[in-house]
């Protein structure tokens, strides 16, 4: 097993390595990254079969030791590990990351088709499934943060893959900054859970927290390191505050955004909350259920007016990330990571679609410009359509399925602790989702072509780029999941593969309904819905109707609406929008985020930095100088000083010798005999003065 | 007697210093080859030592667990009166902090010959020179008596001072001078520290009787310590931390500290690639390297009361320096900022005093020293094909060149810091080890908005120079030719390399940075109970 | 018959070298100076030569009478070469114009 997963993992990178060397050698070397994505899927469903069908609830974990420091003087053992941990959740989740990137591989063939930098993007894409694959191995956070980064590398290279635009470069380089911010977030979190465990592996933090020994042994702090990491999931799953990057990303190449939106970078906040569910308190809960819900909110009420088919299905994204980010807060797991499955695979299917359309539109991606498409491309309007019933949350389809359970938790949940925020944002933003979702089908597929020109030249994809969108359509019927068309809780995803989650954070610190009765557990046992307490499994019976009838009328609503709208032409959305001049441009500019940005953080640290910048020039540097020009001032004047007085008093002193020798140079002739006369009468007169002999 | 092998390591520069000023001047191919093949040399030597080094031994503060030891009396005068003996020590030996540092030497010293070759200006001074250098720096990572320590740290001055000042740009005797005084100004200090030292620490000779000493090892031993040594630990008085603080600034000008940084972008900016090379991945390690051999295991007591002080400049250097980075159009200057910032990490993790961080801290050096050769090289590729440094000239490189383009991907994520290159690793250990300190936890806490920064300005200048829409006045540049690809691709191999299996430098260093944590540790306790007014 | 004592050969000598010593002082021309340097040796060597015979010295007198003639060739060798160089840049051997050793 351990060597299969092994396998998956690093055949993406053995298809990366090997394609972007011999890329610009071998023209047809994508090719082998294809094989190498097909031989990845293969091994995940072979790994998610065995393991679901014959391991059931074991995990299955493998590590070993990558950096030791020994024996430490005062840490103790410091020893970092990497290792793999196959679950449910990792099996399931990795078959689908790699079966989404396997189909975005084929998708691309034509799409990407005559691009100078071919080969390089399928390396890219297998570097992105690589490090995607290694968050959801993993079985230690620090490893998670280590391919966390690696998705943040690749989402870089990606979205800045057509760099020659500066908007491109611009996004690649926003996204991996906004991600940094809630990475930083997560690496402090991360920092300390190791001061406080010394240890990296979830197993051995889940225990230590379970037995009561909590971060500065305080619950306060237990609450701050879940928010901490959570910060991380913030930004790479593109929640409000952080959800900037997110919308900028559709500057990449479109399968890419499929990759991003449905299985890889933003799936990967939601798969650590997942991961690390149990050391929440109520507190953190709370908060992240509330980024979930603004998260949910604010992206659909902007989608509503968004004209970019891109744009539109980004927002969603963001809008159905906050979901599961909500439903995690409100405890609602399993539906949580049931709606990741499922949204992947609508929600890449929303994307291969766009991408077949602005592929077939000669890329025109304003859904003004289009209209009438249904005729011209019939099997990407159907699975368009089918995809979009899934997100609207209409029945017989999966999204049906999951949505509707995650709005039932949070009406169990608002009826446990009072919080109706929650269900009320909920089913507004079903509503919300079935309107702005039509409103693009119907701009895009319906009514009359508004661009003659390029309708005529708009056709039906090629094979292959069809092929993956039948395909993840036919993954949004309710029929992989469960038999039963209303009820997700009877099907094998819920009752038997996703189980719910092991609390180990101290009861004082958890909900009421989250603190398990032994007696209920012991009968009942710990399937899905189950969960928790007796309490809670109640409220979530008692809610799951009422959710599934509120959320049907709410969607019907919604497309409606939008029907209304855009395809009747009932009410004129022009004057509507003349009259809401002000909400109108609120939602058309994004809540001015950007701008918010912009102007504060950005230009701040920016202008900060200038500052700093000509601080250091002037300032420190000119203190440096003025040390310097002071000292050569200040030796200018000794120079003088020496020259003057000093080297006076010299100066003088050989004047004076000078002088003196100017008197004696006159004996001086020359002349060999003047010396011997002077010789001659100094003997003479020395004779006379010593006579004595 | 073993082979001498840090005597040949340290000297064979000056040999072929030697040879190379005997050779003609017109022969600059060879002088070229030669100076290659010395550096080669000491790469092999090098690797020799990595090979036959004992990771078992920590070394540190015991004479007897260096390895690849040479001493023996270099200079012995019985005679003054007033003086005593003067006895200076010719002692050699590395350790665990030493041994990366070493092989970091050689590898740079290598690369940077090699970036060389397009030197056209008096060919035979400036491998004369770029020689000296070598052996100057080599000298400072191996020698263990402090005599000696000051001399190649001195040695290493000169040449550095005539690389900037002739072989440099429009600026270059500014910048030569600057780099000049500055460097000296830190050297008087570290030469009164030493002296004060000197007459606080005896040793015994063989004869019985004991003498001063400039024996490092010796003067981190209080037993050794006079009575009333002016820096002595028994001697009542703040000297001992006045001295630590002169010691400190001395080594912080090269590192460069703030605020004693402002050397550094002038000199990089103006210094030819190959120095800024060298400067940036070889000079400015010896600052911290300095620290954590004379100032840590020296003054341990001291150390400990001064941590949160060297976090906090620690913490400075990083966002100072990141955010100075993010308002540069210079691309060298850029790069120089970003050192310091990348310094401050180094400065940090020494601060925890603990085996994570300060592992972190020495990896960050021999990291550092790689990443940020591989930045000087990249930029010097386009300096050398568009004549400007400046980011807004320049734009949409990487369209043109695309192998060129994959390494530097490679060094500016591995300058972020992005894990699976050898960056991360240290980084990482820096915060997880200042984190565990917790006189400094909040300083760790804000050091870490220099990992958003860092990767602000790190993918601002990647997106100016390499990204958006060609800029059509470089039509007709050229990719790496195989001179570039033999001095980026090694480099590359060592990032990718050591971010995958940091253990390979972590084993290195291990039990000498466990036997520093513990001896400051213990040393600190002894101290506090030797000296009780504290 | 006079009896020729020491002081005749001194007296001799003295005027050997007094002549010896007008000729160096007065004559302009370097070769007549030379003449009169040969003249103050001879009359050193009369003196020598004396003092040997009346004085008890044995043969030193005349030995170093003996080497002073030598020298004196030799020097008288040097000297003209000095001149005839100094003749070669000057054309002149005037000893009152030879005097560059002023300055």
């Amino acid at each position: 097993m351990i060597n299969i997963a092994i396998a998956v993992l690093f055949l993406p990178l053995i298809g990366f390595v090997v394609t972007v060397f011999l890329g610009s050698k071998i023209k047809q070397i994508y090719f082998f990254e294809n094989i190498i994505m097909f031989l990845s899927l293969a091994g995940a469903i072979i790994l998610a079969f065995f393991k679901l069908s014959s391991f059931g609830d074991t995990t299955i974990s493998s590590e070993f030791v990558w950096i030791d420091l020994g024996n430490t003087p005062l840490m103790g053992d410091i020893k970092i590990t990497l290792g793999i941990m196959l679950d449910n959740i990792a099996v399931m989740m990795i078959v689908v990351v790699m079966l989404i990137s396997f189909l975005v591989h084929i998708f691309s063939i034509e799409y990407m088709r005559g691009d100078p930098r071919y080969n390089r993007y399928f390396a890219y894409l297998g570097l992105f499934t690589f490090s995607m694959s290694g968050i959801v191995f993993t079985h230690n956070i620090l490893m998670m943060y280590i391919f966390w980064e690696l998705v943040g590398l690749s989402s870089y290279l990606l979205i800045g893959f057509w760099f020659e635009k500066k908007s491109a470069s611009d996004a690649a380089k926003k996204a991996f900054i906004v991600n940094r911010i809630g990475d930083v977030g997560m690496f402090i979190g991360i920092m300390m859970l190791y001061n406080a465990y010394h240890t990296f592996t979830f197993d051995e933090i889940f225990y230590q927290i379970s037995i009561g020994n909590l971060p500065f042994n305080s619950e306060f702090w237990l609450t701050v390191t879940g928010l901490l990491i959570f910060a991380g999931a913030i930004g790479k799953s593109a929640q409000v505050p952080l959800h900037v990057w997110l919308p900028d990303a559709m500057e990449g190449p479109t399968p890419v955004s499929a990759l991003i939106h449905a299985a890889t970078m933003v799936a990967a906040g939601v798969y650590l909350i997942v991961r690390i569910f149990g050391i929440f308190t109520a507190d953190a809960m709370l908060i992240i259920a509330l980024i979930g819900a603004l998260s949910a909110l604010i992206p659909a009420t902007i989608a509503l007016t968004q004209n970019d088919i891109k744009k539109v299905l980004a927002y969603s994204t963001i809008s159905q990330l906050g979901y599961m980010i909500m439903a995690l807060g409100v405890g609602a797991y399993t539906f949580a990571f049931f709606h990741l499955i499922t949204h992947a695979f609508f929600k890449a299917c929303l994307f291969l679609g766009s991408g077949s359309v602005i592929h077939g539109m000669h890329n025109e991606q304003d859904i003004q410009k289009m209209g009438g498409l249904r005729k011209k491309m019939p099997l990407t309007y159907y699975t368009f359509l089918i995809a979009s019933l899934a997100i609207s949350g209409i029945p017989l389809t999966s999204g049906f399925l999951s949505k509707d359970g995650i709005l039932a938790g949070t009406f169990a949940f608002a009826n446990l602790t009072g919080h109706w925020l929650f269900p009320i944002v909920g089913f507004f933003v079903a509503m919300l989702t079935a309107f702005y979702m039509f409103r693009v089908i119907i701009l895009t597929f319906h009514g009359e072509p508004k661009n003659r020109e390029k309708y005529e030249h708009a056709h039906e994809s090629k094979f292959v780029m069809v092929m993956p969108l039948v395909l993840l359509a036919g993954l949004s019927f309710f029929f992989w999941y469960t038999p039963n068309p209303v009820n997700p809780n009877d099907g094998w995803v819920l009752s038997e593969w996703i189980k719910a989650p092991e609390l180990y954070t101290p009861e004082s610190t958890r909900y009421d309904f989250m603190i398990p009765d032994e007696e209920y557990i012991s009968h009942i046992g710990t399937s899905s819905e189950m969960m928790y307490s007796e309490k809670y499994a109640e409220a979530l019976h008692a809610a799951h109707y009422p959710a599934m009838i509120l959320s049907l009328l709410m969607a019907g609503l919604g497309i409606l609406t939008a029907f209304l709208f855009y395809q009747w032409k009932k009410i004129s959305v022009d004057k509507l929008a003349e009259r809401f001049k002000a909400l109108y441009n609120w939602s058309l500019n994004k809540w001015h985020f950007d701008e918010l940005y912009d102007a504060t953080v950005v230009a701040g640290t920016v202008g900060f930095s200038r500052l700093l910048g000509a601080f250091d020039l002037k300032v420190i540097d000119g203190i440096v100088d003025g040390a310097a020009s002071v000292t050569r001032g200040f030796s200018s004047f000794i120079g003088k000083f020496d020259n003057i007085v000093v080297d006076g008093l010299v100066n003088f002193m050989a004047y004076l010798s000078g002088f003196i020798g100017l008197i004696f140079r006159r004996f001086q002739t020359g002349k060999v005999q003047t010396y011997l006369i002077f010789v001659l009468i100094s003997i003479v007169l020395l004779l006379f003065l010593f006579k004595s002999f | 007697m073993q082979l001498p092998i840090l005597s040949l390591i340290t000297f064979l520069p000056i040999f072929g210093m030697i040879i190379i000023l005997a050779l003609p001047k017109a022969q600059t191919k060879v002088i070229k080859s030669f100076t290659l093949l010395i550096t080669g040399i000491q790469v092999i030597l090098a690797i020799f030592i990595m090979a036959n080094y004992n990771y078992a031994l920590g070394g540190i503060f015991e004479e007897a667990t260096f390895q690849f030891i040479e001493k023996w009396r270099w200079i012995d005068i019985d005679g003054f009166s007033w003086l005593g003996k003067f006895k200076v020590d010719y002692f050699l030996g590395i350790d665990g902090i030493s041994a990366p540092l070493v092989l970091l030497t050689a590898i740079v010293t290598f690369i940077a010959t090699i970036s060389s070759w397009t030197i056209n200006k008096s060919i035979k001074g400036y491998f004369a020179l770029f020689l000296l250098l070598d052996t100057g720096m080599m000298g400072v990572f191996v020698s263990l008596d402090f005599f000696l320590f000051f001399i190649f740290w001195e040695v290493m001055l000169l040449p550095m001072y005539f690389l900037i000042g002739v072989w440099g740009g429009p600026r270059r005797e500014y910048a030569a001078i600057k780099f000049f005084i500055y460097t000296f100004l830190g050297s008087i200090f570290i030469l009164i520290v030493m002296i004060g030292l000197y007459f606080s620490t005896t040793e015994i000779l063989a004869d019985g009787t004991r003498a001063f000493t400039f024996n490092l090892l010796a003067m981190m031993d209080p037993n050794n310590a006079t009575e009333t040594g002016i820096l002595s630990p028994l001697n009542p008085s703040n000297l001992r931390l006045i001295a630590y603080i002169a010691l400190f600034a001395g080594f912080a000008v090269k590192i460069p500290m703030f605020p004693f940084h402002t050397w550094l972008p002038d000199a990089h900016v103006e210094a030819p690639t190959a120095i800024s090379v060298i400067l940036a991945g070889i000079l400015l390690k010896m600052g911290t390297y300095g620290i954590l051999r004379v100032s840590f295991p020296i003054f341990p007591e001291i150390t400990q009361q001064l941590i949160w002080y060297i976090a906090l400049f620690g913490m400075i250097n990083i966002i100072y320096g990141a955010l100075c980075a993010m308002a540069q159009r210079d691309f060298k200057k850029l790069i120089a900022y970003s050192s310091v910032s990348h310094m401050g990490y180094v400065l940090l993790g020494m601060a925890s005093l603990n085996t994570l961080g300060v592992s972190g801290a020495v990896f960050q050096m021999f990291n550092h020293g790689i990443i940020t050769s591989m930045l000087f090289l990249i930029v010097g590729v386009i300096y050398d094909r568009t004549h400007t440094r400046m980011l807004d000239e320049l734009g949409g490189l990487g369209v043109k060149m695309p192998a060129y383009m994959g390494f530097v991907t490679v060094a500016f994520f591995a300058a972020i810091g992005l894990p699976g290159l050898s960056g991360f690793i240290s980084e990482a250990f820096v915060f997880l080890g200042a984190f565990g300190e917790p006189l400094i936890r909040v300083i760790t806490v804000i050091s870490t908005l220099g990992i958003i920064l860092g990767a602000g300005y790190m993918l601002w200048a990647l997106q100016r120079v390499y990204l958006g829409k060609f800029n059509e006045k470089w039509e007709g540049i050229r990719d790496l030719d195989l001179r570039e690809y033999a001095m980026l691709a090694p480099l590359t191999i060592i990032v990718i390399f050591l971010g995958v299996y940091p253990s390979a430098m972590l084993d290195l260093m291990n039990t000498s940075v466990n036997t520093m944590v513990q001896f400051m540790h213990d040393v600190q306790v002894h101290y506090s109970s030797l000296v009780s007014f504290k | 018959m006079l009896n020729v004592g020491l002081t005749h050969f001194l007296v001799i000598s003295v005027t050997l070298f007094s002549f010896g010593m007008y000729g160096v002082i007065t004559r302009k021309n370097a070769v007549m100076v030379l003449m009169g340097v040969e003249l103050i040796l001879n009359s050193a060597n009369i003196n020598f030569i004396a003092f040997a015979k009346f004085g008890n010295y044995g043969l030193q007198g005349q030995i170093i009478a003996l080497f002073v003639i030598v020298l004196a060739a030799a020097e008288a060798a040097i000297a003209l070469a000095i001149v005839i160089n100094i003749y070669k840049t000057i054309t002149n051997i005037n000893v009152d114009e030879i005097d560059s050793l002023r300055d």
